[in-house]
């Protein structure tokens, strides 16, 4: 089987969930990357045992860089298509499956079992196992979840690619800093601190922030908290916000309603520290304090601090 | 101003998930079904606030049996201008896909909003694909949408940052929060929303392009491992050195 893998770059280096995904794909067969624009080095996919990396052009709209990846599976005879399933992804990975007449399987979560791949459905609540129906397969990693391939301390080689692209359509009007600041994305966050109502008022989100900064992890939050304004709508995790899976969830004064754990039961540990030790999460939590958040936050921070 | 807004129905959020028929099914038994809501909270409800500003129609568009219309008629109260269902159970992002790109042809809408994703399949594919059939941009996730000097303006966080753009000519996007704020329909909403037409048009066999082998149920918790309140440090140590997370 010859796979595809859509890297998406960032200041020239592959992404963390790109990465993710070529791994995936070179498990499971012949890989070539696709990238476009610019690259330092090799951008670090040789490392993932991939050899080639076909080059396109920078500066692409999510309709030109579908028919750049379309294009580079034709000249390769690639039958699968893998990228990740993060916010490019999203808007790419649809059109490839289109144009390539493959079935799509997004947000596979784990490596493919046979002929089925696993993938988060119900929003965290189940999985499911999917095959696909058609002789050609795009398939979207669900970032943070499979996890990077161990390192071949490789170097790809790269070769410039070109295909009729198509004029742009997307106009980029102004670009800013991402909102999490130098921190990591959320669904791409290893590590999360996240605060819900508990914390009384956005006034308090100090302690939140200093816990963050000792661990190094990204803030969140439960609905209600971005609804009433006390943070920004972008840190809003669950069932109707982002879905994350860190490594480390620590919640802080939330109290776990079912819309809240679907979407952050994928992450691998979770620490809840709620004043009321009846709260709902405690029984989705590893680890546990029943404590006041304003007398307990200030304290594990320094724990955190002296490590 | 004219869209078309897809909708999707969704089981709601707070139902326990189970399986049936050797765990191949979804259990529908008791469960309510509401409109998938990033569907409606945010792109039905921001297509409408311009409409109301601009002038326009919001037509909305579900792919599904006669056990969609009463999510449609919730769409309607809510304040859609026309509902179409295209008659066919939905079986994967790439059938649904091609079913709305087939009805939307015939039409000439300025833009179409879908939500981010759907609570139940939340394959977050319907509008790339949608877009590709209809060789129009595809705008992800866009956290706002305005219109000015004939082009519409859109907000989206990347990987990269938060970008600005613009798009002349047709687009789908797929709302996340912030584009909007969720509307509840009031008495008069709900009874304009009987005779508002709802047109069910035959599917055009859009094909699917994966199967659902099964399904599983996540393994249950171990059960929580509770800390003292006054000794952080010893929850820190288990991090480490239990749970191996820092
Ligand atoms: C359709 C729908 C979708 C939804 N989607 C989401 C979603 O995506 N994400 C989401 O989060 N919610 C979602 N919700 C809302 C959800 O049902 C809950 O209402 C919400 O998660 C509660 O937020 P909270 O835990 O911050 O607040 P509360 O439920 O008010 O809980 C506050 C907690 O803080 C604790 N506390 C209070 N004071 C202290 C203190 N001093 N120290 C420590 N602990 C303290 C309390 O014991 C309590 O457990 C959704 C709801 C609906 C209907
Ligand atoms: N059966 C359907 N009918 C109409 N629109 C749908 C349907 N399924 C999905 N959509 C739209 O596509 C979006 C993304 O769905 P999904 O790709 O399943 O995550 C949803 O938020 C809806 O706007």
């Amino acid at each position: 089987m010859k796979c595809i893998a859509f890297i998406q770059t960032k200041e020239g280096q592959a992404t963390k969930a790109s990465l993710e995904a070529a791994g995936f794909a070179a498990g499971m067969g012949e890989t070539v990357a696709v990238v476009s624009g610019e690259l330092n080095g090799d951008g670090g996919i040789g490392n993932t045992g991939i050899s080639r990396v076909l080059q396109g052009p920078g500066h692409l709209d999510d309709s030109q860089i579908g028919k750049l990846i379309a294009a580079a599976a034709d000249q390769e005879g690639a039958t699968v298509v893998v990228c990740a399933q993060d916010h490019l992804g999203k808007a790419v990975a649809g059109r490839v499956a289109v144009r390539m007449n493959a079935g799509l399987i997004a947000g596979v979560t784990a490596a493919p079992q046979g002929d089925s791949y696993i993938r988060n459905v119900f929003s965290g609540k189940a999985t499911a196992h999917v095959q696909g129906t058609t002789d050609k397969l795009v398939i979207t990693t669900t970032p943070n979840a499979i996890g990077m391939a161990a390192a071949t301390g490789g170097t790809a080689a790269l070769e410039a690619f070109q295909d009729d692209l198509g004029d742009r359509k997307v106009e980029v009007l102004e670009a800013a800093a991402p909102s999490t600041g130098g921190r990591a994305p959320l669904p791409e966050a290893e590590l999360v601190v996240s605060a819900g109502r508990g914390m009384k008022g956005p006034e308090n989100w100090g302690l939140i922030e200093d816990l963050a900064d000792a661990v190094g992890a990204t803030t969140a939050c439960s609905r209600p908290v971005s609804d009433i304004g006390w943070r920004p709508h972008h840190e809003h995790v669950g069932q109707t916000g982002i879905a994350i899976r860190p490594n480390l969830y620590i919640a802080v004064g939330i109290s776990g309603a079912i819309q809240h754990l679907a979407g952050v039961n994928g992450s691998k540990v979770i620490v809840v520290i709620n004043k009321d030790p009846e709260a709902p999460f405690f029984k989705a939590a590893d680890y546990g304090i029943v404590g006041d958040a304003f007398e307990v936050v200030p304290k594990l921070t320094e724990a955190f601090k002296s490590l | 101003m004219e869209f078309l807004v897809c909708i999707s129905k969704a089981p709601d959020t707070t139902t326990r998930i189970a399986f049936v028929e050797g765990d191949t099914r979804f259990n529908e038994d008791g469960v309510q079904f509401i409109v998938n809501p990033y569907d409606e909270w945010y792109a039905l409800v921001r297509a409408l606030e311009i409409v109301e500003a601009q002038g326009g129609k919001v037509v909305i568009a579900s792919v599904g049996g006669a056990d969609c219309d009463p999510i449609l008629r919730k769409a309607l109260a809510i304040g859609a201008h026309e509902a179409v269902r295209i008659d066919a159970q939905p079986e994967d992002a790439a059938q649904v896909a091609a079913e709305l790109a087939a009805y939307a042809k015939g039409q000439s809408f300025d833009a179409i909003l879908c939500g981010k994703e759907t609570i139940d399949h939340n394959s977050s594919a319907v509008p790339a694909m949608l877009a590709e059939h209809l060789d129009v941009p595809c705008i992800a996730l866009a956290t706002s949408l305005d219109f000015a000097d004939g082009k519409a303006v859109m907000t989206r966080e990347t990987a990269n940052g938060i970008e600005k753009i613009a798009v002349s000519g047709s687009f789908v996007l797929s709302a996340a929060k912030g584009m909007a704020e969720q509307r509840i329909p009031n008495m008069r909403g709900i009874m304009a929303a009987r005779t508002k037409p709802l047109q069910v048009v035959p599917a055009q066999g859009g094909a699917s392009g994966t199967r659902i082998e099964r399904f599983a149920l996540p393994p249950e918790k171990a059960g929580v491992k509770l800390v003292d309140a006054d000794n952080p440090a010893e929850l820190v140590r288990l991090l480490r050195e239990e749970a191996k997370v820092i």
